[in-house]
């Protein structure tokens, strides 16, 4: 078995996912089926073959280099769950 | 029922036999009248009639002056909500317009509302969506279907005749899948033709924008509308976009058509055998040289599809930490806690499933053998259709392993879900284009869809085998 509670709790953690105990175990049932599926990759001669990241064969475009001020931050914050002064609000981060 | 195209429709409203008020208005009727299907995630009359007050007012000559379009709950408009079909974005309203949507809007079509589908695009039956399942239109009273997905609420929307067109967006299957369930026609482009730019992202070396509709030629207008270079997408392609409508041409007498083998699958139902040995029938009789070929690293694709899109969508759902914007959880105690509280209570279960998989497969020491081997089988997958282009025009085979299924058949196992992707996923990651068009109905008289491939930026020769089998089957 490749997720044990340790590793759900690690994955969960780096991912900021709270899971509760039922979930963690639906979810160490779940990863471990399809991690077992894929698998079968190993199966593949892989040797000297570069790996694919970008199927787009376009060059990247560089744009002209000139500042572009829309001062926006009115709109950025426009959906913001919580805001104060013109910024995002989190909790308080410093004790 | 018989349904108007959208070409009849633009000629109708040419030639004034038909105000956009008028056609508008017959939409809107049906689209309360079924308003049990859930097809869409945001409807208002109101705006719709704005709309029309607008284009009245309007002088100018618009391509799609007045034609009412159904858009997937995926594209940000600013003229109406944007979900995902998530919580965590259920009370989102972009201040920005989607490339795709600003291009339809650009040339004067109405948006009727958005469309359901799964959340964050990530399932196969629109049976994810915070909002609820959609119901194929086509379903009998007493036992409800699954429309597919992710775009089932687009290829609902087009079957159930709410409008002329839908846009959907195809990661692995999420365009042409949907169509094939709801007897529509479904047109995933190359990948870059349409941009990015003002979509969810869900996998970003994989998403694409494309389109649903009534028949190919209706298809083949939409897609020219909203193809197109934009500077926003880094993978936007600059390509010139041709007149696919005017340049259809249904003769294929000469061309070569190629059969992989491969999707000779064991399982597969024999009806879906019988309508994909139909339509390569139809095509010899066209004068269409058949050639098998072999795409042997097929059966890997699924697999590798599973490491890769969920990789790329646990890094691309990280921004929805409750800060910028949507859902926010009220146990915040601490900043940490926010994030976790928000994300889990933010998204459902399939979609955590996927950044807990894609969070796994990208993370120290597990890397290499996951992603980094996933990423090198796609280099193979794509050099098999290279060198399967190499011997043929266009590729035919069956669209999806069923027909439609029960809405409420158990999809409790993951790999079974996926397994509906297994003819669509290939030609993802080799980012090619690929349509879905209905041919033949199964015994419960469900339709049944083929897919035709074609090689990249290729769209026309897909449109023309396309609408050579449509209208043989007519």
């Amino acid at each position: 078995m490749k997720i044990d509670k340790n590793t759900i709790n690690k994955i969960a953690r780096l991912s900021r996912i709270k899971l509760d105990d039922k979930e963690s175990e639906d979810y160490i049932k779940d990863l471990n089926s399809i991690l077992d599926w894929v698998e079968q990759l190993n199966e593949v001669n892989t040797e000297n073959v570069e790996p694919l990241s970008n199927i787009s064969s376009s060059i990247l475009p560089k744009r002209e280099d000139v500042s572009n001020d829309t001062n926006s931050s009115e709109e950025i914050l426009e959906n913001a769950p919580d805001k104060l002064e013109g910024f995002f609000a989190v909790p308080k981060v410093v004790e | 029922m018989s349904k108007s195209s959208l070409k009849q429709s633009l000629k109708d409203l040419n030639t004034k036999k038909i105000s956009i008020r008028e056609l508008n208005q017959d939409y809107l009727k049906r689209i309360k009248e079924k308003n049990n299907l859930n097809v869409f995630i945001h409807f208002s009359e109101e705006n719709v009639l704005k709309q029309i007050d607008n284009l009245e007012k309007d002088n100018s000559a618009k391509k799609l002056k007045g034609i009412p379009i159904a858009i997937k709950d995926l594209f940000c408009t600013k003229s109406m909500p944007t979900t995902a079909a998530s919580k965590i974005l259920e009370n989102f309203n972009p201040t920005y317009e989607s490339f795709v949507t600003q291009k339809l809007l650009d040339e004067g079509s109405i948006f009727v509302g958005k469309t359901n589908l799964d959340e964050f695009a990530m399932g196969s039956a629109t049976n994810t969506s915070f909002f609820g399942n959609t119901i194929n239109p086509l379903s009998k009273e007493n036992e409800p279907l699954a429309p597919g997905g992710s775009s089932g609420g687009s290829a609902a929307a087009v079957a159930a005749d709410l409008c002329l067109g839908a846009t959907g967006t195809d990661t692995g299957g999420s365009i042409r899948q949907p169509a094939s369930f709801c007897g529509v026609v479904g047109i995933k482009p190359t990948y870059g033709l349409c941009s990015r730019w003002g979509i969810a992202a869900f996998a970003s070396s994989l998403d694409q924008a494309g389109i649903f509709s009534h028949n190919v030629e209706d298809a083949s207008i939409l897609l020219q509308s909203i193809a197109g270079f934009d500077q926003r997408d880094s993978t936007s392609a600059k390509v010139d976009i041709p007149n696919y409508f005017e340049n259809l041409d249904d003769d294929l007498n000469g061309k070569t058509v190629g059969i992989p083998k491969e999707y000779s699958i064991d399982g597969t139902p024999l009806e879906i055998s019988q309508i994909w040995e139909d339509a390569i029938k139809v095509l010899e009789k066209k004068g269409v040289k058949i050639k098998n070929i072999s795409l042997p690293h097929t059966k890997y694709a699924l697999p590798t599809y599973y490491i890769i899109a969920p990789a790329e969508a646990s890094s691309n759902l990280a921004r929805y930490d409750g800060v910028k914007y949507g859902f926010r959880s009220d146990e915040i105690d601490s900043l940490d806690e926010m994030y976790e509280n928000t994300r889990a209570q933010g998204f459902g279960r399939e979609v955590k499933r996927r950044i807990l998989i894609g969070t796994y497969v990208l993370s120290a020491g597990y890397y290499d053998a996951y992603y980094l081997k996933a990423q090198k089988v796609r280099k193979l997958i794509a050099d098999d259709f290279n060198k399967a282009f190499k011997e043929c025009d266009f590729i035919v085979t069956p669209t999806a392993p069923s027909a439609a299924f029960p809405l409420n058949e158990k999809q409790n196992d993951p790999i079974k879900m996926y397994l509906n992707d297994v003819f669509t996923v290939p030609a993802s990651l080799a980012g090619l284009p690929g349509i879905s068009i209905p041919f033949g109905i199964d015994k419960n008289n469900l339709p049944l869809g083929i897919q035709i491939l074609g090689k990249h930026f290729d769209e026309q020769q897909v449109f023309n085998a396309a609408v050579s089998l449509e209208r043989s089957y007519e």
